[in-house]
This record gives structure tokens, C-alpha cells and sequence, in this order.
């Protein structure tokens, strides 16, 4: 057994273990230890994933009660760097709860369910064939449904949104299954590296293609199957929401990398336009309701399918470019990917976590009614402005990176003379802008409401700072984020390495950290912006603690009022008002609700004694597609409900019926 | 590394913020001429920021030490800018090339900084600066990038410097359709950037309609003197960018003492009659409603857009 076996099946027994910790102990001994040895499982996830990623290859059979070949547990250099990202992630989301846990969340089965969560995420990237892939993928399924449960007794949403999130999930495993189904009838084998062979152009690759992209976006949160993200982020514990917001979704984008690079390469131009415009549109539609969003966790849900969307549309624009002969810039995009799926993990990570924290401190999840926190939760304040800046990809974070390779892909795949190329990019190239010109709106939004200005109710105005191990989790993520920035250069060469990218087409280090892409000649060297920034800003940096020095600030003058005093923090603005020319620009895609009632005193017409305002803006995909499936569904399971009347001669009737209809069958 | 083009951009950096002022004081004297007015002079802005500095801060009650970082971010911002645009001379720095995309997040990084200052006082003003000061830019976003697509396609690379050399070099391509509609939509998008009309009023004084100078209105001393030269930095340089484009004559190639000279005097030259012309355009204009700025800057897509497909059909 080699290094790779044994974490496998270390992460294996230290799962048992926190389970049995967590049922067997109680209060707060069972938070400190099940949160401890869940942190173990995330980290033994770390040391394989890193172990894999190197190159260590290992091939573990695992035989199943199921009338199947044994399950093989292989994971390869990409899987290895997923195990990796997944752990991270989950160690950072172990020790936050340790401090953030209480009532419900610190229950038994919330631990159990979140080191089997764990276990059942670091397995999926090590799954070698069909059966321990979906095996792997349903325990992931089942125990992140019991997580979002969490709040389930108190809170009439968390039993909906748990609802939505296990039909959107088993959905998307019947899909996935489904999609394996045919690709191993196809291949006639279940093992990847068997399937990998496929000849895409068979009519049983095509259906297997969409199945499983469809079911993979459906995990991802790609728009419009989106829909279960910002219900039950909103409702799930905040450490729970982070793994499923950066950990859970990178596996979607996985299973669509799996299928579109490893076992479906050069599959038709279709193909690789239905990727792009589905990332695409996801891109722009979830940060469209980022940016309106008022309910800070919902905001970063939509944000997620943002992200995982630039992912997809990432991996297309690889496929297509590949399959249109441009190697260079198909071999900077696929790399693309993989950065922005490890960058998202980072940031979104210290989000949520940091969104977390601010709940506990408030009571609050609306942004409208926050404000203030950098005085009293300066280092939440710290590490979400840090993801912030990683969300809205400025330097010097990962996010900025990730969307600076994508961009090369992009500038460096034009073929004027290759008709299919030459329309996408470009426009490709104008939704990824406006992608990120609408996250510096929603980001800046989101860190400025809520941690800047004025306490906008009682509970932001009582907020204390989160415990150690909640700290200690934020800035370790906001230090990835950062990291990640500044020197990109080791992690592109290791993602370019995970896929099997060398040499002429890949990523490399250059400078002190930072990355060369050697497909398409570009260089970025964060730590080289930085070094130049200081020395320019040096000057200005001295002129400032001069000046400073000789004239001290007078800082306790009123603000402008117009020449009144301004009394009430009701007066600021809010996110409602921040995003409403967002909103008002982009009335036709959000369509909003809006009430306005006014009260007028005595008979005047003129004077108003109260303003009511109120803005919904709810999910048109929501509202016109799934609205509608559900209700046809009810429909119909009201009709079927007709048959079963409860009568004793109507269930013979139908057993005869039965009974006649098989007869047939076997004499015809 | 070579030092070199380290030891240009700090040149640039230096001929920047020394025209930046320079910038302000013409474009204000010309426009005060047209209107009739004698003007302060061209030194004003110079003059004023000498006052700023000597001045004592004046900042609101529960401000956050963002207040006083937010103004050294954004000159830093803008002097990083200043270092990676090719003004002076068009020498990629080896590690750090001046590429497109990196200059943009350079300026977006000011960008952020301010509308949080906005965003930090607390004040209904401040926020609703930021709020469409940051709409703005979302859209500006794409304009951008697609108009730099368009012009990095002829000089096959998206770094600044080696498109306004390739200009320089082939001055065939500066007329075509696709150079010439990039290079428009690009300066509409420098207006909505650096705060011009007709998007915003520099001038004005009614909180209503402002959107730079709502989200500085708490901002005072030194705070706002950096602030000021920041903001005319963005202007200068975006300004020198486009002229770099549209005549890039007298862009240093080597880093030799002559040619860099030439360049900042041929940067002076561009620099004085982009001012004038500026100022001019702004007399005959009024500002435009908020709600119809969307409708500008989708305008300008479309001209990138245009841009890009006319240089598929010159390559």
C-alpha cells in the first residue's frame, strides 16, 4: 500500500471517529472533539489530495454488495487537486465551527452529517470508476441534505429550502446516473479509464453528454438549475453553507470537467457552444441577482452560480477552441478553470464564513439592516473585505488572477478566418466584463453596507467580535485569498500539471511567484505589481505621514446634513438604494416588485404623513419555469391520488387488471 | 530584469503628476475663456492643492480608518497607473507588461476605493455617489475590454505598450475602421471613468447630481488634496493614453535620455490640445440624466463591437 492508499483510509477511520465522537459525547466536549477530528478528516483530505496531485498514483478495489464489478477508487493528479481544494475547505469550515455551532447546529446528527459531508466530498475526485463515483456523490447528497435541515424545528423556510435542495440533488443524480448509464452502455465499461476511450460521435455519447453536463450544472448551480442555491444557503449554518458554496459546487464543475476534457474529448462545436452559453448566461443572471440582492447569504449564493458559471463557460471555451485547432489558448482556458474554481473556493469560503460571523453577532442576515461593523468586528471586517476583493477579482487576490488567464484565453483565441470562434469570443469576452463590472458593484455593496457607516439597527449596533477558532478560520481564508494573489505562479504550474498540460502548452513560474502561460506567451507577476506599486507609492506614502504628522485630524465634526443635523442611520443609504440603479437599468431581466403606499395627512393630496416602500425581486427562472413544473406536477399527482379511493372493489378491479395484462404480456 | 523601463515608468510617474495639475488648470482656464470669464489661471489647481495640504482634516464622527486610507489608495492607484500606461515611452516592463487587463484592475482598484470612502461617512450623499459611481463602471467594463480586444488583435498582444508601439510602427493601421471605432469608444469610456461630461458634472455644486463630488463631499485637507490629485492623475493618463493611440509620434522607443525627452514634450503637446479640445466639447454640452448614461455607454459597446468585427475583415 503506498502513501495515497493510506490517506484514503486514514480519511475513512477518522470519519467513523468523529462520528462515534459525535454521538457518544455531548455539550460542548462534543463540539471541541467532533469539530477537532472533522478538522482531521478535512486535513487527511489535504495530505492525499496533495499526494495525488504530485503524481502518486494508486488503484484500490473495493468490492460492494452491489450485483456490480467492484468499486475502484483511483484518483489522479486533477483528482488529487479537487481532494486537496475540498479539504482546505473543509478544515477551515471545522475549526470555524467549533466557535459558531449552537442549539441545533451542535446536535448529533449535524456532526455525524458533516464528517460524512466531508468524507463523501473528498471521495468523489478519488472515485476511479461509475459506481464509486456516484456511491461517493450520493453520501455527499444525503448528508448535505441533513445540514441544511439544521434549522428545521424553528424555522418553517429551512424545512422548504431543504426540500428544494433534495429534489434539485437527486435530480441531479438521476441525471448524472442516467448519463453514466448510457456512456458505460456505449463503452460497454464503467471504469474512467475505460470510458475515456468513447468515440464522442456516437448517438450514445451525445445523450450521455447532455445528461451529465446537465445534471454536473444542476450541482454547480448553474442558471437556470440554480434554484436551490439561494434557498438553502440562506437557511443552512453558515460553516455548512461555505463547504457547499466552495466546496460542493467545485465538484460540479469537476464532473464537467471529467466529462468534457477525460472521457469526452473532441466531441462536436455544439457541445462546447451549449457549455459556453450556459456558463455565460449563468455568469451574467447570477451576479445580476447578486447585485440586488439584500439578504447577504442569498447575495452570495447568487454569486456562486456566478462563479461556477465563468467555470463552465472557462471549460467550453477550452473544447471549443481545441476542437477549432487554437491549442495554445484551449490549453490557457482549461487552466482558467481550474483557477477560478480554486480562487472561488478561497474567497467564497471566507464569505460565508465571515457572513456567518456577522449573523451570530447580529441576528442579521439583511444588509439593509446592518452597518457599522468595521468598529466593532474588525477582523470580520478584515477578512470579508479581503474575499470581497477576491470576489470582485481585483488585485492582488486569486480572483483577480483566475480572471486574468481567463481573459488571456480569450484575447489569444481569436481566428478571425474560423467563422464559429470569431462571433464567440468576443461576445464571450463582453458578458465576462460585464460579469465583472456588476461584481465590483455587488461586492463593493456588500462590504460597504454592511460593514461601513452607520449601525442601521439595534442588533448591528450590539455586535461583538466572533471567537478564536471563528477568527482563526477567516483569516487563514483571507490569507489563502491573498496567497493565491500574489503568487500564483506554483499553483497555475500545478493546475496546468493536473491536466496533463506540459511543456509548450501549459503554466509556468516566472519572477518571484508569478505565472507565465506558455501557450500564448503571457506573463503576470502579482508580486512584481506590488513591488512596483510600493516603489511609486512610497513618495506618496512619506508626502502622507509628513503631512499627517505636522496637522493631526479633527474627527469628531458632524457630517453634511444640508444644514440640519443628521439624526436617524434610517437616513444612509442601503442596499436596496445602493443597487437601485442596477436594478432600474436591468427592469426587464429582474423584473421587481414594488409597493408604495402613501398615507396623506388630513384631506391635502400634497403632503404625505407616511412613505411605505417595499422591492421584491424574486428569481424569474423561479417564478416562470419552476413555478409552473410544479404546479403541473401537483396537478397531476392530484389527478393520479383519484385512483386510490380507499374502495376494496376498485383494488381488485385493478389487480385483475393487473393480473390480465400480464398474462398477455407472456403469452404474446 | 533590465532597469531601464523601471527607471522610464518612474520618469512617467513624475512627468505625469507634475502635467496632471496642468491638465486641470487648462481645461478649466479654456472653458472659462469660452464662457466669457477670465479664468484663474493655469496654475489654480496647483495652487489649490498646496492650500489642501496645508489645511487641518476635518472628518465626520464614526468614520473608520478607511477614511484615511482610502485617498492613499486611490494616488497610489493612480500613480501605479501612471507607471504602466505607455505616456512617455513604450517599454513593456518585463514582469509587470503594462497588459491591459492589469491596467484596468489598477484603475478599478481606485475605483473601489473611493466609492467605499463614499460609503464610509454614513451620509445619504456619499452613498448614493458610490452607488452610481460603481454603476457606472460596471458598465464601462465591457466597452473596455472589447475595445482593447479590437486593438490587440492587429498588434497580436494586449499590452499597452506593444499596441502603441505597433501603431507607432504602422501608422496604416491607426485609420482603419477597426482602430479608429475602437479608439472613439475607448474615449467615451474615459469620460464616464474620470467623472467628464457629459456622464458627470466636475463642476457642480447641486448634491443632486453629483456623483464624484458626492462621494467626497466629507472629505477635506489632505484627504481631498490627494483625492483631487488622484482623480487628475486618472484623467491625465487616460487622456495620454488616448492621444498615445490616436498620434503615437514622439513615443520613446529606447530608453535613451533623448527620446524620452521628446516623449514627454510630445506628451505635453497631446496632453494641451486633448485639454482644449475636452474643454471645448464640455461648453456645448449639458449633462446628461443618469438614466440615459446606460444608453451612452451601450453605445459605445456597440462602436467596440463594430470594432472588433471591422478587424476581422482587414486580418
Amino acid at each position: 500500500m503506498n502513501a495515497v492508499a493510506w490517506g484514503l483510509l486514514a480519511q475513512a477511520a477518522l470519519a467513523a471517529c468523529a462520528v462515534v465522537l459525535a454521538v457518544a459525547t455531548r455539550g460542548r466536549v462534543r463540539t471541541v472533539l467532533a469539530g477537532l477530528s472533522c478538522a482531521l478528516v478535512a486535513g487527511a483530505g489535504v495530505v492525499t489530495g496533495a499526494l495525488a496531485l504530485g503524481g502518486r498514483t494508486v488503484v484500490v478495489r473495493v468490492a460492494t454488495a452491489l450485483p456490480l464489478p467492484p468499486a475502484v477508487i483511483a484518483p489522479d493528479r486533477l483528482g488529487g487537486l479537487l481532494m486537496l481544494l475540498v479539504g482546505a475547505v473543509g478544515v477551515l469550515a471545522s475549526l470555524y465551527a467549533i466557535g459558531y455551532v449552537h442549539g441545533a447546529s451542535a446536535s448529533r446528527t449535524q456532526w455525524a452529517a458533516l464528517a460524512l459531508f466531508l468524507l463523501g466530498m473528498q471521495l468523489v475526485p478519488a472515485a476511479g470508476d461509475v459506481v464509486s463515483f456516484l456511491l461517493a456523490w450520493e453520501l455527499m447528497a444525503a448528508a448535505s441534505t441533513v445540514l441544511v435541515l439544521a434549522e428545521h424545528a424553528r424555522r418553517r423556510t429551512a424545512r422548504e429550502a431543504a426540500v428544494w435542495y433534495a429534489v434539485m440533488t437527486h435530480l441531479s443524480f438521476v441525471l448524472i446516473l442516467a448519463g453514466f448509464a448510457a456512456l458505460a452502455a456505449t463503452a460497454g465499461a464503467t471504469s474512467f479509464a475505460a470510458l475515456a476511450g468513447t468515440d464522442p460521435t456516437r448517438p450514445g455519447a451525445t445523450v450521455a453528454f447532455v445528461l451529465l453536463v446537465v445534471g454536473f450544472a444542476a450541482k454547480a448551480g448553474v442558471a437556470p438549475l440554480h434554484v436551490w442555491l439561494p434557498r438553502a444557503h440562506p437557511e443552512a449554518p453558515s460553516h455548512a453553507s461555505a463547504l457547499m458554496s466552495a466546496a460542493m459546487v467545485s465538484l460540479g464543475g469537476y464532473g464537467i470537467l471529467l466529462v468534457g476534457i477525460r472521457l469526452l474529448p473532441g466531441g462536436p462545436t455544439w457541445w462546447a457552444v451549449l457549455l459556453i452559453v450556459l456558463g455565460a448566461g449563468s455568469a451574467v443572471y447570477g451576479i445580476l441577482h447578486a447585485g440586488v440582492a439584500t439578504d447577504l447569504k442569498r447575495l452570495l449564493a447568487y454569486s456562486t452560480s456566478e462563479n461556477l458559471g465563468l467555470v463552465v463557460a472557462a471549460i467550453g471555451l477550452a473544447m471549443l477552441l481545441r476542437t477549432h485547432h487554437v491549442p495554445g489558448a484551449a490549453s490557457v482556458a482549461l487552466v482558467a478553470a481550474l483557477l477560478l474554481l480554486i480562487s472561488h473556493a478561497a474567497f467564497k469560503a471566507t464569505l460565508f464564513l465571515g457572513a456567518g460571523a456577522v449573523l451570530r453577532a447580529t441576528g442579521e442576515r439583511d444588509l439593509d439592516r446592518m452597518g457599522g461593523l468595521v468598529h466593532t468586528m474588525p477582523w470580520t471586517a478584515a477578512t470579508f473585505g479581503v474575499g470581497s476583493l477576491g470576489a470582485a477579482a481585483l488585485p492582488v487576490t486569486g480572483g483577480f488572477v483566475a480572471e486574468w488567464t481567463l481573459l488571456q484565453a480569450l484575447i489569444h483565441g481569436v481566428r478571425p478566418a474560423d467563422r464559429v470562434v470569431a462571433v464567440v469570443v468576443p461576445l464571450t469576452l463582453g458578458l465576462i466584463a460585464l460579469t465583472a463590472g456588476l461584481a465590483l458593484v455587488t461586492f463593493v455593496k456588500a462590504f460597504g453596507i454592511a460593514f461601513l457607516a452607520r449601525a442601521r439597527s439595534a442588533g448591528a449596533a450590539g455586535a461583538q467580535e466572533a471567537p478564536a477558532s471563528m477568527r482563526v478560520a477567516m483569516a487563514l481564508g483571507a490569507l489563502a485569498v491573498l496567497a493565491l494573489g500574489v503568487l500564483p505562479g506554483p499553483v497555475a504550474a500545478a493546475a496546468a500539471a493536473a491536466l496533463g498540460l506540459t511543456g509548450a502548452d501549459g503554466a509556468r513560474v516566472a519572477g518571484l511567484g508569478g505565472v507565465e502561460l506558455t501557450g500564448v506567451g503571457a506573463v503576470l507577476s502579482p508580486a512584481a505589481l506590488v513591488a512596483l506599486g510600493a516603489v511609486v507609492g512610497l513618495p506618496a506614502l512619506v508626502g502622507v505621514l509628513v503631512v499627517g504628522r505636522r496637522r493631526p485630524a479633527t474627527t469628531d465634526v458632524l457630517g453634511w446634513g444640508c444644514g440640519g443635523v443628521r439624526t436617524s442611520p434610517r437616513m444612509q443609504y442601503n442596499a436596496t438604494s445602493y443597487a437601485e440603479p442596477v436594478t432600474r437599468i436591468f427592469d426587464d431581466a429582474l423584473q421587481p416588485r414594488r409597493d408604495v403606499v402613501v398615507t396623506h395627512v388630513g384631506e391635502s393630496a400634497y403632503l404625505a404623513e407616511r412613505v411605505r416602500f417595499a422591492q421584491h425581486v424574486d428569481d424569474v427562472v423561479e417564478a416562470r419555469l419552476y413555478r409552473p413544473l410544479v404546479a403541473a406536477a401537483d396537478a397531476v399527482a392530484d389527478r393520479a391520488r383519484r385512483v386510490q379511493n380507499g374502495s376494496i372493489n376498485r383494488y381488485l378491479a385493478f389487480s385483475f387488471t393487473a393480473l390480465v395484462a400480464v398474462l398477455l404480456v407472456v403469452v404474446a | 530584469m533590465s532597469v531601464a523601463p523601471l527607471v522610464v515608468a518612474l520618469v512617467q510617474v513624475a512627468v505625469a503628476v507634475v502635467f496632471a495639475p496642468l491638465v486641470i488648470g487648462v481645461t478649466r482656464q479654456t472653458r472659462a475663456r469660452l464662457e466669457g470669464r477670465v479664468g484663474p489661471g493655469v496654475l489654480q489647481p496647483a495652487r489649490d492643492l498646496r492650500k489642501l495640504l496645508a489645511k487641518t482634516p476635518l472628518r465626520a464622527a464614526g468614520t473608520s480608518p478607511l477614511t484615511v486610507v482610502a485617498p492613499v489608495v486611490l494616488l497610489a492607484s493612480s500613480l501605479l497607473l501612471a507607471a504602466l500606461v505607455p505616456l512617455v515611452a513604450a517599454l513593456p516592463l518585463a514582469l509587470v507588461p503594462g497588459d491591459l487587463f492589469v491596467v484596468v484592475s489598477v484603475l478599478l482598484v481606485g475605483t473601489v476605493a473611493i466609492a467605499l470612502l463614499g460609503l464610509d461617512a454614513g451620509s445619504a450623499f456619499g452613498g448614493m455617489g458610490s452607488s452610481r459611481h460603481m454603476t457606472i463602471a460596471a458598465l464601462v467594463e465591457p466597452t473596455v475590454l472589447v475595445a482593447v480586444y479590437a486593438l490587440s488583435i492587429p498588434a497580436g498582444s494586449s499590452a499597452l505598450p506593444l499596441i502603441v508601439a505597433a501603431r507607432r510602427d504602422h501608422p496604416a493601421s491607426i485609420a482603419t475602421p477597426a482602430g479608429v471605432l475602437a479608439v472613439v469608444a475607448l474615449a467615451i469610456v474615459v469620460l464616464a471613468e474620470t467623472g467628464r461630461l457629459p456622464i458627470d458634472n466636475p463642476a457642480t455644486h447641486l448634491e443632486l447630481t453629483m456623483i464624484h463630488e458626492a462621494m467626497v463631499l466629507e472629505t477635506s485637507a489632505r484627504d481631498l488634496a490627494w483625492v483631487d490629485l488622484a482623480s487628475w492623475l486618472r484623467l491625465s493618463v487616460l487622456l495620454g493614453l488616448v492621444g498615445n493611440l490616436l498620434l503615437p509620434w514622439g513615443v520613446a522607443g529606447t530608453a535613451a535620455v533623448g527620446p524620452v525627452l521628446l516623449g514627454a514634450l510630445a506628451l505635453a503637446g497631446k496632453l494641451a490640445v486633448l485639454a482644449v479640445l475636452l474643454a471645448t466639447a464640455e461648453v456645448g454640452m449639458a449633462k446628461l440624466r443618469l438614466f440615459r448614461v446606460p444608453e451612452l455607454l451601450a453605445g459605445s459597446f456597440v462602436l467596440a463591437f463594430l470594432a472588433v468585427t471591422a478587424s476581422y475583415l482587414v486580418a
